[in-house]
């Protein structure tokens, strides 16, 4: 009961996220004149500057409203997260299935390199990734997918090869298809269970590496707001003015906690579809 | 024994490929690595002597035996900024990490198992639920922002709320700027240095093990061993160690993957407060492009996830009797 409670406040949530990031340029206004950004910076939460704008959440130091900019960040945080944890996944499932289904010496030789880069933590991988290649926006999801893909390979491996000794599938054989169709249409539907639920999961994570390394200073760069960069600005004022750190780390919080409970909610409801579908072992 | 040889021999050839695959990535970048090291306006004949004495002239298979060899002794090579060996660089940070992830891994264990442990007691109460949400959301915040809050709480809240003077933690380093004496007055210092980023640290870690834990312990209370134990009137103290000892195997793999990803993820915690630990020389690294530095602490990481891996497929048979 809880537990499909909060799946569906975890939805809701998301939905409203996400769309208040699409409309978020309607909120933006237009430029302050000077002499209202200068007396309209690092307002408080509810304050107002001098042209009589209220600002709901204050302003940060450069007297910009941070709401309409934490829902601005949100374009480019949920995008980022999104798309480097779904290319991460994409990958994965191809170089998991192909290492299943080859067998012999590529699948050895793909899992020494899933070995290879799961025995570096991911966050370390990254930085490395962004020290050698230009920060930026591309880069951030570039890097995202190519150290994201190692587990959903492994989990797809397995699924793939507990799929291929199935009845159907040698029946398909037996029907004379091609293995590519084979794998396609009868070993891939049958296997890619566990990998949306880890790239679900997977959204979070990349929120939370995407503001990581912007925070840095090494992802997405200014004027382009994330919440990373955000939370980053206000660093230099945390002492005088906290909240200027605190809306963007809240949206983070948020969204991904929203990204784990529905990662649970549909391994939960994977797991108990299995129960019924698969004799017992 | 032979599965000592095994496991070691399976270690060592992944330890190689790391190296392997660094070296490449490393060589993928673009960018000539040269130019990093030389002034901007050196002449041809600057920079064609600098890259000899780089190495950068040789064939590429001769640069990759020379990393790997160098790797594999522990010798990673010259950082670019400060000219000092990069093994001398990480020494100095290594033993302020380990100190700073050890502590926070054994409070992260010892508070989120106890907390855990009392979720799986009451589990589906209210008490339950609040715990659930507050380990989901603490699991979820980023480090970096933990940090700043707790700076902000310590900084600006201090001053609103009018902390005591034994109460205002200081944010920054390792010790006081001006140093604090000698003896028990320096201890104490760096003690109250620590406070801020090792309860950053144990309060994520204790998040994700109390989670851990919960779901572990219910899954372990339903089990027909436990069900058996408690139909032959075994409770209490001794029911807790029944389940204890089924629950071993999983904890024991979980402290030993934990270390590195603590240490690991300390990269931020130390980058706020100025801990001169891996993750700042890294991230110190990074912004001044100073790339052997980089390498070396990524080889670092990836060995000590590679030993810790080691230690726990070498404990599992002695806590877990299934594998002996």
């Amino acid at each position: 009961m809880t537990a499909r409670l909060s799946t569906r406040a975890a939805l809701l949530t998301l939905a409203i996220v996400t769309l208040l990031a699409l409309v978020a340029p309607a909120f933006a206004t237009a430029p302050a004149a000077i002499g209202d950004v200068i007396g309209g910076r690092l307002l408080a939460p509810l304050a107002r500057d001098p042209g009589g704008h209220l600002h709901l959440l204050g302003t940060d130091r450069l007297g910009r409203d941070l709401l309409a900019r934490t829902l601005l960040a949100g374009r480019i945080s949920l995008a980022v997260g999104v798309l480097g944890a779904i290319v991460a996944g994409a990958l994965g499932v191809v170089i998991g299935a192909v290492a299943g289904w080859r067998g012999g010496a590529v699948d050895r030789a793909l899992m020494a390199l899933t070995d290879a880069l799961l025995a570096i933590p991911r966050l370390v991988l990254l930085l490395l990734c962004v020290a050698l290649w230009e920060p930026g926006l591309q880069t951030v999801v570039i890097v995202l997918a190519a150290t994201g893909w190692m587990g959903i390979a492994r989990l797809t491996r397995g699924e793939v090869i507990a799929a291929r000794g199935r009845p159907w599938v040698d029946a398909a054989r037996a029907l004379g298809a091609r293995p590519a169709r084979t794998l396609w249409r009868h070993v891939l539907p049958n296997a890619l269970g566990p990998a949306i639920v880890a790239t679900t999961l997977g959204v979070g994570s990349a929120i939370m590496l995407e503001s990581g390394l912007s925070f840095l200073g090494l992802g997405v760069q200014p004027p382009a707001a994330s919440w990373g960069n955000m939370i980053a600005a206000g660093r230099d004022v945390v002492v005088t003015a906290p909240w200027v750190s605190l809306v963007p780390g809240l949206a983070v919080v948020v969204t991904t906690v929203c990204a784990t409970v529905l990662g649970d909610a549909l391994r939960d409801r994977l797991a108990g579809r299995r129960r019924t579908a698969l004799p017992p072992a | 024994m032979r599965l000592l040889f095994r496991h070691l021999a399976a270690a060592a050839l992944l330890l190689w490929i790391v190296v392997t695959v660094v070296f490449v990535l490393a060589r993928m970048a673009p960018g000539d690595p040269v130019l990093l090291v030389v002034a901007p306006g050196a002449s041809a004949g600057e920079i064609a002597s600098a890259r000899a004495r780089l190495g950068l002239d040789a064939p590429l298979a001769v640069q990759y035996a020379r990393w790997a060899r160098g790797a594999l002794h522990g010798d990673l090579g010259t950082s670019v900024v400060s000219g000092r060996p990069v093994r001398g660089v990480l020494a100095d940070a290594l033993p302020v990490s380990l100190a700073l992830g050890g502590v926070s891994l054994l409070l992260s264990f010892a508070i989120g198992l106890g907390i855990g442990a009392l979720q799986a007691k009451r589990a589906g109460t209210r008490g339950d639920l609040a715990l659930t949400l507050a380990s989901t959301s603490l699991a979820a915040a980023p480090a970096f922002w933990l940090a700043l809050g707790a700076i902000a709480l310590f900084t600006y809240g201090a001053s609103r709320l009018g902390f005591p003077e034994w109460m205002r933690l200081p944010a920054f380093g390792l010790h006081a700027p001006a140093g604090s004496g000698s003896g028990l007055a320096a201890w104490v210092d760096v003690a109250r240095h620590a406070v801020l980023p090792v309860a950053v640290l144990t309060a994520i870690g204790a998040a994700g093990i109390a989670r851990y834990a919960r779901s572990t312990l219910l899954d372990v209370v339903d089990l027909e061993a436990i069900r058996a134990a408690r139909g032959r009137g075994v409770s209490g103290s001794a029911l807790a160690l029944h389940v204890l000892r089924i629950a071993l195997p999983g904890l024991v793999v979980l402290f030993a993957l934990a270390l590195p990803g603590v240490i690991a993820g300390s990269v931020f915690v130390e980058s706020v407060f100025a801990w001169p630990g891996m993750g700042r020389a890294m991230t110190v690294a990074i912004l001044s492009r100073d790339v052997p530095v980089v390498l070396g602490a990524t080889l670092l990481y990836a060995a000590g996830v590679i030993l810790a891996n080691l230690a726990a497929d070498l404990l599992l048979p002695a806590v877990d009797p299934r594998l002996r």
